[in-house]
């Protein structure tokens, strides 16, 4: 079954709201492509998209696609083809038909909590550009910002950085050695950035995929320099999931006289270590 | 399938090219055998295959050779060519393949012989130093492995080097005349 976006939109709302009120509580959020280094004129990237425990297990539930934005070597979106939703996981294919890196990403980001009108407490979702739309008597206005950024990336012949350029708004992972030029045994290095600075001193977990069928969780945690850097070593070739979670950043204001908005941003990345 | 030995030229290579020398050195030649092993599998398919010379460093120089489905249509036989790891990360994958002199059909279970001679070979503008000639081997459903040979160049004296595989690899050498 083939779904438009916009069927697919509807069906992905739910799920879509409960990752972004906790970031940090939710499972592992994932995107998992079937082969992340291609050749030739073109290609077919597959991926899977859930929120499980274990990695990479469908184990819990899928993650929706009304987010998904893919940025071709040349910067410019390209169009997914959405295979659809199932319980456990969504699933899309990104076709590559220029040479280069895609970057494959989940960018959720929007504003929810209450207000006070007339006694009432209302509800309330939106986005920055909605908080004007909250109305002008609205007392008591708590509101906390999620940005939620879940990503994996391809490359369709020789590496290429154009589509890894920082967008500048939540927490992102920035390349210093590329995303698919790194094999186990060798360090990669990541910038992290929050609002496109960097992140330093931010804790960064790092787990190597098979979880089930190991005793130990095998999580490593990392924290990053002064220039948001983390340095990952995988000891054996695999996928691996990448997680960091922070707050602050620059934070919306939700109108004179009302409480800063809270802010909290998370990332997660799936990076495959191939053979050396 | 051609599988005489052939003289490559240096057209069509398009990395790496900094340790070529600028002036052709004298009229050196190598000699290339590989063994592709007789493997009793359930699905068996000739492995692709490509040779590079590398310095003793690890810095690729230039690739001599890429045995793969060349014959495939719409070039589809380059989807598979990331399985040769070390030679995709290492060359392949700044080349346009199929690349003139390179690219060449898979070969059969056997003993396989390349030469490259000459000041029109990539080998014609290799500087002075200390190099390693690779092979790597990687088979459809099957395994990879890569063997390395170290030569010196300019070639001095006559000189065999000899390695052996354990898995995708039979013997290979690399015979050397100044």
């Amino acid at each position: 079954m083939r779904l438009a976006p916009s069927a697919l939109h509807l069906l992905a709302l739910a799920g879509l709201a409960a990752s972004l009120a906790t970031p940090a509580a939710a499972h592992r959020r994932w995107l998992l492509p079937s082969v992340t280094v291609f050749a030739g004129d073109k290609g077919l990237a597959s991926v899977d998209a859930a929120a499980s425990n274990a990695l990479f297990a469908f184990d819990h539930r899928a993650l929706g696609l009304d987010a998904l934005a893919v940025t071709g070597p040349d910067g410019k979106p390209v169009t997914p083809v959405v295979i659809g939703r199932g319980e456990m996981r969504s699933a899309f294919d990104v076709p590559l038909a220029q040479p280069g890196t895609y970057r494959i990403a989940l960018a959720m980001n929007g504003l929810m909590g209450s207000y006070m009108l007339d006694g009432k407490k209302q509800r309330w979702r939106g986005t920055r550009a909605r908080l004007s739309e909250l109305p002008a008597t609205a007392t008591d206005v708590e509101l906390s910002e999620n940005l939620g950024r879940v990503e994996t990336f391809v490359t369709l012949g020789a590496p290429s950085t154009t589509a890894l350029a920082a967008a500048g708004q939540g927490l992102e992972m920035l390349p210093v050695t590329h995303p698919n030029d790194i094999v186990a045994g060798e360090p990669a290095e990541m910038r992290f950035v929050m609002d496109g600075k960097p992140a330093a001193g931010l804790k960064v977990e790092f787990v190597a995929g098979g979880t089930r069928h190991r005793d130990d969780a095998g999580i490593q945690t990392l924290t990053t320099d002064a220039d948001g850097i983390a340095r990952f070593t995988a000891p054996t070739p695999g996928f691996y999931y990448i997680e960091a979670d922070m707050e602050g950043g620059t934070a919306a204001a939700a109108g004179p006289g009302q409480k800063p908005i809270k802010r909290r941003a998370s990332y997660t990345a799936v990076l495959e270590f191939l053979p050396q | 399938m051609h599988r005489t030995a052939r003289s490559l030229t240096a057209t069509g290579l398009s990395t790496s090219l900094a340790l070529l020398a600028a002036t052709p050195a004298a009229a050196a030649e190598m000699t290339v055998t590989v063994t592709i092993p007789r493997l009793s599998v359930a699905e068996y398919h000739a492995p692709y295959v490509a040779m590079w010379v590398e310095t003793d460093a690890g810095k690729p120089v230039t690739t001599l050779a890429t045995w793969y489905s060349v014959k495939l249509k719409a070039n589809e036989g380059t989807k598979w060519l990331p399985e040769l790891r070390s030679w995709w990360r290492k060359a392949g994958r700044a080349l346009a393949m199929p690349a003139d002199g390179i690219s060449s059909p898979t070969r059969p279970p056997g003993t396989h012989s390349v030469s490259f001679a000459g000041a029109k070979s990539p080998l014609g503008r290799l500087a002075p130093g200390n190099y390693r000639l690779v092979i790597e081997a990687a088979r459809e459903v099957g395994g990879r492995e890569q063997v390395a040979m170290p030569f010196q160049w300019p070639v001095q004296a006559p000189a065999t080097v000899a390695a052996k595989g354990t898995a995708e690899l039979g013997a290979v050498s690399l015979a050397l005349k100044p």
